[in-house]
This record gives C-alpha cells, structure tokens and sequence, in this order.
C-alpha cells in the first residue's frame, strides 16, 4: 500500500482529475477535506448510514400508510361481520396510532422480525431469506463477471490507447451501455438455450436439490446483468489509467529503470483502481434493482417475483419489508464503498462528491 | 462545430433527431393504426406492406416503433425535467450559500440515492397502481441528485473565481449570484448531463415498462413492447428484436450526442464522469 501513499499523489494534478474536491491546496476543487483520525470517521459513516435507513424507513412507511383500504377487510373478504373485521384490525395491530405502528415496525426489524405477511401466512422476514438465495448469488455473480470482463478490457484498451484494439473495445462497450440487460438476456436465452441447447431458458433448481443445476440456471442472467456494467467498466477503467499514464510518478518508475508495462501494472492499475471502487459500489447499488428486472426474463424465483405478487394482491407488509430490504442493500454498498474507499485512499474523504 | 471535428455529435444528433421526428410524426400519422388489430396479418415477417412486419396481434410493428419512440422520449424528458428542475436550485443553492444548506442539499441528493427508480417505482406503483407517471416521477427522482451534484461541482470551481467576489461587493445576494453568474457558466455542464440522463431515462422507462411497473396498453412504449414479445421471444424472435434494436440505436445515438456535445461546448469537461444507471 506504501506505493500508493508515497508515489501516488505527490502530483496535484492527478488529484484534481481523479478526486475532485478534496485534493491540493487551497480551495481551488471545492470542498471540505477532514482529515478525521479512522475512527471519528468510521462512527460518522456508520451513524450516517443509521439516520439514512431511519428516514428511508419512516418515509416507506408513511408513504404506504396513506394508502386507502383496510388490510383486514381485505383479508377477511367483503361478506365479513363488521365484528370480524375489528377483532382481525385489533389482532394485526392496526387499531393503534401510526407512530406507534412505525416504532413497533421498525424495533421489530432490530430483532428480524419484519411482520407477517397476510396474504402469504408467513414472516416477512421468512420469505424474502428464501427469495435472497436466487437473488443474492445472482447479483454477486454478475459483479464478479463484470468485473473479470470490464476491468482486463479497460486495461487493455488504455495499453494500446488510440490502436484499432482500442477503438474496437470502445465501441463495443458503447453498446454494451446501451443495450437493455434485460433484452440482452432474451437474447442470450435465445442463443444458448434455444438454438445451441447448452444452458436452461429459465427457471431454477434449489441450491439444496442440485447445487450445480442452481448454478447453471443463473449464468445466463448473471451475464445478462453483467455485460453493460463490464462495458461501465472498462470505459472508466480505461479513462482513469490513461490519466493515470500521463503522470510524473510514472515517468519516475520508468526512470529508475521498470518498462512502461510494469510501471502501469505496479503503480498505474492501483492509482486507477480508485475511482473504479467508486462506480463498483454504485453499480452493486444498481444491480440489486436491475437483479428484480433480469429476474423476469428467466422466470427466477427471486425477490422480483415476490414483489409483483405483493403488489397485485396489495400485500403491504410484504411491499414495506421487501422495499426497506433492497434500500438497505443499497445504502449498505454504498457504506461499504466509503469504507473500502478510506481504506484504499490514504486522504479520507468526507462531503465531497462520490 | 463543424463536421469534421465533431464527427460523433452530429450523427448522434442527427440521429436522435430523426427518432424523435419520427416519434412526433406518430402523433398525427403513422402507416397503420396502432391499435388496428388484424389475427389474420398477424406474425408476419418485414415487408413492403408492413417495413417491420407485424406482431401477435397482426398491428403494424412500424406503428408501434414510431409510437412508442414517442412515449419512451417523452417520459425520460419530462423525468429529465423533474431532475433539472429540482437538482439544479438545489446545487446551486448547495454552492452559493455554503455551510448549513450545502450540508442540507448534499445530505438530501445521498438520501435520495438509497432509492433507485424501480424502488421508487414500485412504492408509487403500490399506492396508486402501475402508469406512464409512475416511470415519470420515479425516474425524475432518481435524476434529482445526480443534477444537484453537477450543478454544484460546476458551481464549486467558480465559485473561487474573482468576478463572483466582483458580484458580492456589489451587493448581490447569493441567490442573484447563482442565477446570474453560476447558471450560465454551468449550463454547458447541465446540457451535457440532460443529454446522458435522456438516454438513462429511456433505458430506465424500458426495465421499467417491460417489468409492469410503467407504460400500460393501449399505450405503447418500447419496454412495453419488448414485454409484450416476453412469452413469444423464442418462437417469433423477431418481436423482441425491432423494439430492442431501436432502444439500442436512440441510447447510442443520444450518448454520441452527449459526448460530442461535452467535446464541443467545453474540451476542459473531456473527463469521462461516473454514469449512473437508473433502473
């Protein structure tokens, strides 16, 4: 890690390229530098994330408190006793007031539990754990094949900057971007599963039944879901190493002896690989919503298929728990991005842009 | 501005252009009435008659294309216009005032970012029942801090300049001096990032429309198409290729369109920025 902190940003300009306000001196970029001993900083990401998930939850809540209907007339059907009705509406809770439904909601999910779904019988809690094992393995797969492509390409294209390889790579990756996974995914369906027969079209084997069947069934929506971010990727993988070429710590490591393609390997790649944590984490916080969408061409039974019902049969509790899990995985990525971020970057960053 | 160098912006523009005349052309004309259904017809491959061919349906798949060129232009325009319209003051606003209210906005664009689009679709979705607006204020919402955080960069590095000094000395507020001085000095900024959240709109409005949560039939938008070829894709391929294609080719020709125009209006901007993907 030393070469990042000692080589990396003796330049200033690679600072305001690369980290726009924090860097330099002055006020030039913007922005607040604070450099906080690692510890004030990570209570003050961690309290941030808390405030932003209690808000996230209030505003969840009250948006679909206001919603007319009462849930268990709903259930009960319209030919129930007016009695019925209000022993059910006393039983689920509703007769108290919406604060104290709210701070019940919310120190239930403290202790995991995320209420009970009235339309499926089971703790909410229950069934999106279930859901979370197609979606979960599906999100974490397409990242590490974006990954695996983006990154190599990106480096690739940046090596031979301005060559017919890197021209070629770019274009393509400005397809990548502007394809629809989910069209992608009809696609690739077609290809692999309809006219070579190699993968299944869609469905899904339990990990408990066939863990390789379980497998294969998510390696057509993984990619799906993998190519346009590759494409993300690689154009700012290879933007960031070219700005990262230009620099005198590199003129320096050729210097003192190393060839171009080590000094971009030794120092290049790590100072690049920066604001490539950056777009990883924003694309991780992306994936959980594109995972619901790619769900849908492959018939997986993942948390996609459990919100549509949810909605058609107007299950709240199950539309509360299944909005407030996905916001809580993206505002987790991005914690863990500031985290890893702080961890990479010697100069801890605070208020300034992302 | 001319051609030669700036080859990408004037294909890109003359390509979107020519979708989003074709779009507006939809309007009063199209080859066949989108909603003309004919079983005969129907499943028919390209032909003089039918350019695109025909879908399950037996309607015109030019028609559609054209129709629901229109609709997807439309929602990431007016989801762009939500975005702007509340980003933009907020970043300015972040930048000239400074100390509480540039926490308050900052805190405010990172808050709105834990809710991507589909999240906030399917909330709005929940309480109202699924529709075109539903894509419109979800992806406006999602555009809202990505706005706010161009304005304010932009704003930022003027904000040191010696003519905004000029400006307080002789007495404008702050709020006159984002207006008067800021807004036009970021606008090329703002174009560039109105062009590339257009194209984000459209992509967005697509995952949307095609998972139910946006356009509804009659309506028609190139998401929806694409959900409608769903079931059919590995018989009829060919109703899910028109509709993707034409995503593809407007996306591209919008991105070329936004680059170019970055390339142009200020080769200082040539930093690629962070693309935010909406749905």
């Amino acid at each position: 890690m030393h070469q990042v902190k000692v080589v990396g940003y003796l330049n200033p300009a690679t600072c305001t390229v690369l980290h726009p306000p924090p860097c330099g001196e002055g006020e030039g970029g913007g922005g607040r530098t604070i450099r906080l001993p690692m510890i004030l900083f990570l209570i003050r990401r961690f309290l941030g994330f808390a405030v932003t998930l209690f808000i996230a939850a209030a505003v969840i809540f009250f948006l679909l408190d206001l919603l007319p209907g009462d849930p268990a007339r709903f259930i009960l059907g319209i030919n129930a006793s007016a009695e019925a009705v209000a022993n059910l509406r006393t039983q689920l809770g509703l007769d108290a007031p919406p604060l104290t439904r709210f701070f019940a909601w919310v120190g239930g999910m403290l202790t995991g539990d995320f209420g009970t779904s009235v339309t499926q019988r089971a703790p909410v809690a229950a069934l999106i754990g279930e859901r979370l094992w197609v979606s979960l393995p599906l999100a974490l797969m397409a990242m590490v094949l974006s990954v695996a492509i983006g990154l190599p390409l990106g480096i690739a294209a940046a090596r031979r900057r301005g060559s017919l390889i890197d021209t070629g790579l770019m274009v393509l990756a400005q397809l990548g971007i502007a394809i629809p996974n989910f069209w992608f995914g009809m696609l690739l369906a077609l290809l692999f599963a309809v006219v070579l027969r190699w993968l299944p079209p869609g469905g899904f084997t339990p990990w408990q039944e066939n863990p390789l069947a379980a497998f294969t069934s998510l390696v057509l929506p993984s990619l799906a879901l993998a190519l346009p971010q590759a494409a993300i990727l690689a154009r700012v993988m290879r933007t960031a190493l070219v700005e990262v070429t230009g620099q005198d710590f590199i003129r320096t490591a050729r210097a003192k002896g190393m060839t171009m393609g080590e000094a971009v390997w030794r120092h290049g790649v790590r100072n690049a690989l920066l604001p490539v944590v950056t777009i990883l984490g924003l694309q991780f916080a992306f994936l959980v919503a594109g995972v619901i969408i790619v769900e849908n061409v492959f018939y997986l039974p993942g948390l996609g298929r459990l919100i549509f019902t949810a909605i058609s049969e107007r299950d709240l509790v199950l539309v509360r728990g299944i909005t407030i899990v996905l916001v809580i995985g993206v505002t987790f990525t991005m914690l863990v991005t500031d985290l890893v971020y702080a961890l990479v970057d010697p100069r801890l960053r605070e208020g300034g842009q992302r | 501005m001319t051609f030669s160098r700036h080859p990408s912006l004037w294909i890109g523009l003359g390509a979107t252009g020519v979708f989003a005349l074709l779009a507006l052309v939809s309007l009063v004309w199209t080859p066949y009435p989108i909603a003309e259904i004919d079983i005969a017809r129907r499943f028919q491959g390209p032909s003089a008659a039918h350019w695109l061919g025909t879908d399950f349906f037996g309607r015109d798949m030019a028609s559609l294309v054209m129709s629901g060129a229109l609709t997807s232009f439309v929602v990431a325009a007016l989801a762009v216009a939500i975005g702007a319209g509340i980003g933009i003051p907020l970043g300015l606003a972040a930048a000239s005032y400074g100390g509480p209210m540039e926490w308050l906005a900052l805190r405010l664009s990172d808050f709105i970012f834990a809710f991507p689009a589909l999240i906030v679709a399917i909330l709005i979705t929940a309480l109202f029942g699924p529709g075109a607006i539903n894509a419109i204020v979800a992806i406006g919402i999602f555009n809202i801090p990505v706005f706010a955080r161009v304005a304010r960069g932009g704003s930022l590095t003027i904000m040191s300049l010696d003519f905004i000094d000029a400006a307080r000395l002789a007495g404008l507020g702050s709020w006159a001096i984002a207006w008067r001085h800021l807004l036009p000095n970021i606008l090329a900024l703002i174009i560039v990032q109105a062009t590339i959240q257009l194209s984000l709109g459209i992509l967005a409005e697509a995952g949307l429309s095609y998972i139910g949560l946006g356009t509804q039939p009659p309506a028609t938008s190139l998401g929806l198409m694409l959900k409608d070829a769903q079931s059919l894709f590995m018989l009829h391929p060919f109703l899910s290729l028109v509709p993707g294609v034409a995503i593809v080719v407007i996306v591209i020709a919008l991105n070329l369109a936004g680059d170019g125009l970055r390339d142009a209006l200020d080769p200082r901007l040539r930093r690629q920025g962070a693309p935010h993907a909406a749905a």
